[in-house]
């Protein structure tokens, strides 16, 4: 990753000027043709699932199944006001503790990976290649081996049924991909302004906070998103310390569908399914461009 | 003699503890200001180290969480042996992986290929490509799922063009499998941004000099990009191996936390779930994840060995 000095603007317009070259340059006008109609076609098959459930969220329930069309014969928005009342909670309870359980695990990756990420990737400590090394080590680590002990403690410590055991791990960098990701991000940042920083009175923190820090924001906005992403999927860990309908997440609530076989509840189900979907979807169309970034460097999910 | 000529230089020093050698003072001072920083991940790794030897011994007990841990020596996995259930799960989560990461590896590379070579709406093919990926562990993405290919869902209603009468998937032991392995390939778009980042990074040379010597197209691909890519596919494959092994959410939701019909669902990790979260048998669970652990390693180490052989790197 690079600092781009250029305005996205010009460099949008550059990089699409390149690649219509490109394309002119490598193939033959049927190639191209050939390949664009593959390429859509393939597309519409992988987002064609996404589609359904759309425009099932806005059909009768009766007609959600066997029909193919994604545009509804008869247009029925009562799954929406139906849906969000289903299940034991209103929805809006379930969306607010997805919300707060995001928030916090961002605002706790962006503090303490950031802070490690600087250690390793700008000072000089005793020790410091070996715990880079068992930092890299922990991102191989199967989550499943520590899961026992760790959820032991959490029940010891009376964490069940709170967000404790979902929230502090998070304040304390345990993602060691978003620490690995900064400490790349860092490293490509000239030395020169530690120095110039050091010159003028700066001791390590305050070189942190403002003038390392300012200039991360792209792998922040990156750690951000994938936290988003992730933190809102995430099922298991809800799963074994939420027991109180409550203080449920979105995929916890979600799961409830799932007891309810009734007909009448596939419109609802495909509704707030819908509903659940929209800001992850929302926040890639927004940070695409971090995400993709993100994923190139480190290979994250 | 007098107390100072024969003494070494920095015993005189000493003498005067208002200045230290410099080399020693800065010393801590410096790992002083880098331990602060790591602060927060030194206790994230006490949290991390401590339970994975906890969760070691832990494998060697007999523990409910109620009484105290008891020493029953390797009991556990003897009875791992003998537990068909435990078999079943094993066998699920391999037929699972080995069938759905090669496909998704072989999908993820030949899009990547058609969309590498300067294309107009990169951006657009590449979202729509990327999206499923980041939904497929979501559970509303499994119940849709779920009911795409229910008995009278519309993977059968589009069958049924064909006057074929389609199975209830998730409900049929033989094929409840195919419709995970069907979301584990549709959610081909992350290896497939990084194959895009990895051809990137191919001269365009190489393929010139290649076309230059009259190399076709399928050649360029198998003696130029295989080998310079490799390394990505290497990279792609352990870590698509090692999230595949631990699958959990989509076994769980499909089949409504049983792992049914007739256990065919029953992820490695759903059965390790139900013996530890709904049984509380939490040494054996610990016994279970110890295997797994053991499992990963030994598919990563055969990769590391076995790339010996096939994986270039251009320096």
């Amino acid at each position: 990753m690079s600092i781009d000095t250029r305005t996205p603007a010009r460099t949008a317009r550059r990089r699409a000027e390149e690649e219509s070259h490109l394309e002119r340059v490598g193939s033959s006008r049927r190639s191209r043709f050939t390949r664009h109609v593959l390429l859509c076609l393939f597309g519409a098959v992988m987002l064609y699932p996404l589609l359904w459930m759309v425009s099932s969220s806005v059909k009768p329930s009766r007609q959600v199944f066997t029909d193919l069309s994604l545009w509804p014969a008869d247009w029925d928005l009562g799954n929406y006001p139906d849906g969000w009342v289903a299940l034991e909670q209103p929805f809006g309870v379930y969306l607010a503790n997805s919300f707060v359980i995001v928030v916090l695990s961002i605002v706790g990756n962006l503090l303490s990976c950031s802070l490690a990420a600087y250690g390793f990737a700008r000072l000089n400590f005793t020790g410091r290649k070996l715990f880079f090394a068992l930092m890299l080590g922990t991102m191989m680590l199967p989550g499943h081996v520590l899961l026992v002990p760790q959820y032991i403690v959490f029940a010891k410590l009376g964490w069940i049924n709170t967000y404790y055991p979902l929230l502090v791990p998070n304040f304390l960098a345990t993602n060691a991909f978003y620490i690995f990701l900064m400490v790349q991000f860092m490293r490509a940042l000239p030395r020169e302004l530690d120095d110039a920083a050091r010159i003028d009175g700066c001791g390590p923190f305050r070189t942190f906070w403002s003038v390392i820090m300012p200039l991360c924001m792209p792998a922040f906005a990156t750690t951000a998103i994938f936290t988003f992403i992730s933190v809102w999927n995430e099922f298991f860990g809800p799963l074994i310390y939420l027991t109180d309908s409550e203080l449920y997440t979105v995929p916890l609530a979600l799961r409830q569908f799932v007891d309810s076989e009734g007909q009448s509840q596939w419109g609802q189900m495909f509704a707030m399914s819908f509903l659940s979907l929209a800001p992850v979807i929302g926040f890639f169309i927004a940070g695409q461009k971090y995400l993709v970034k993100g994923i190139a460097t480190t290979g994250l999910k | 003699m007098s107390t100072t000529t024969g003494a070494p230089a920095g015993a005189v020093v000493r003498l005067d503890p208002g200045t230290p050698p410099p080399a020693r003072r800065a010393r801590p001072r410096r790992d002083r200001a880098g331990y602060l920083f790591l602060l927060p991940w030194f206790l994230g790794m006490l949290f991390t180290i401590i339970p994975f030897f906890a969760s070691l011994y832990l494998a060697f007990t007999d523990y409910n969480l109620l009484n105290a841990p008891r020493w029953i020596g390797a009991e556990n996995f003897t009875e791992m042996l003998h537990d068909p259930l435990l078999r079943q799960s094993l066998k699920v989560t391999f037929v699972y992986t080995f069938v759905s990461v090669p496909l998704s590896l072989v999908v993820a590379l030949g899009v990547a290929m058609l969309l590498n070579r300067g294309i107009r709406g990169l951006a657009v093919y590449r979202a729509v490509f990327y999206l499923p990926s980041l939904l497929g562990g979501s559970v509303a993405v499994v119940l849709l799922w779920r009911y795409i290919f229910g008995l009278d869902g519309i993977v059968n209603a589009f069958l049924g063009w064909f006057g074929i009468d389609g199975p209830g998937w998730t409900s049929d032991p033989d094929y409840a499998l195919t419709t995970l392995i069907v979301l584990h390939i549709w959610t081909f778009g992350s290896p497939m941004v990084i194959f895009l980042a990895g051809l990137r990074q191919i001269p365009a040379m190489y393929y010139e000099a290649a076309a230059t010597d009259g190399a076709s197209r399928w050649r360029q691909f198998r003696s130029v990009t295989l080998p310079l890519l490799s390394p990505i596919i290497f990279f792609n494959l352990i870590q698509s191996l090692i999230t595949s092994f631990q699958t959990f959410t989509q076994g769980f939701v499909l089949s409504g936390g049983t792992g049914g019909p007739a256990d065919s669902t029953m992820f490695y990790n759903l059965y390790l779930y139900q013996q530890g979260f709904s049984q509380f048998n939490m040494g054996y669970a610990s016994a279970m994840a110890w295997m797994l652990l053991v499992v990963i390693a030994a598919f990563t180490a055969l990769n590391f060995l076995a790339a010996k052989y096939w994986v270039f790197y251009d320096n």
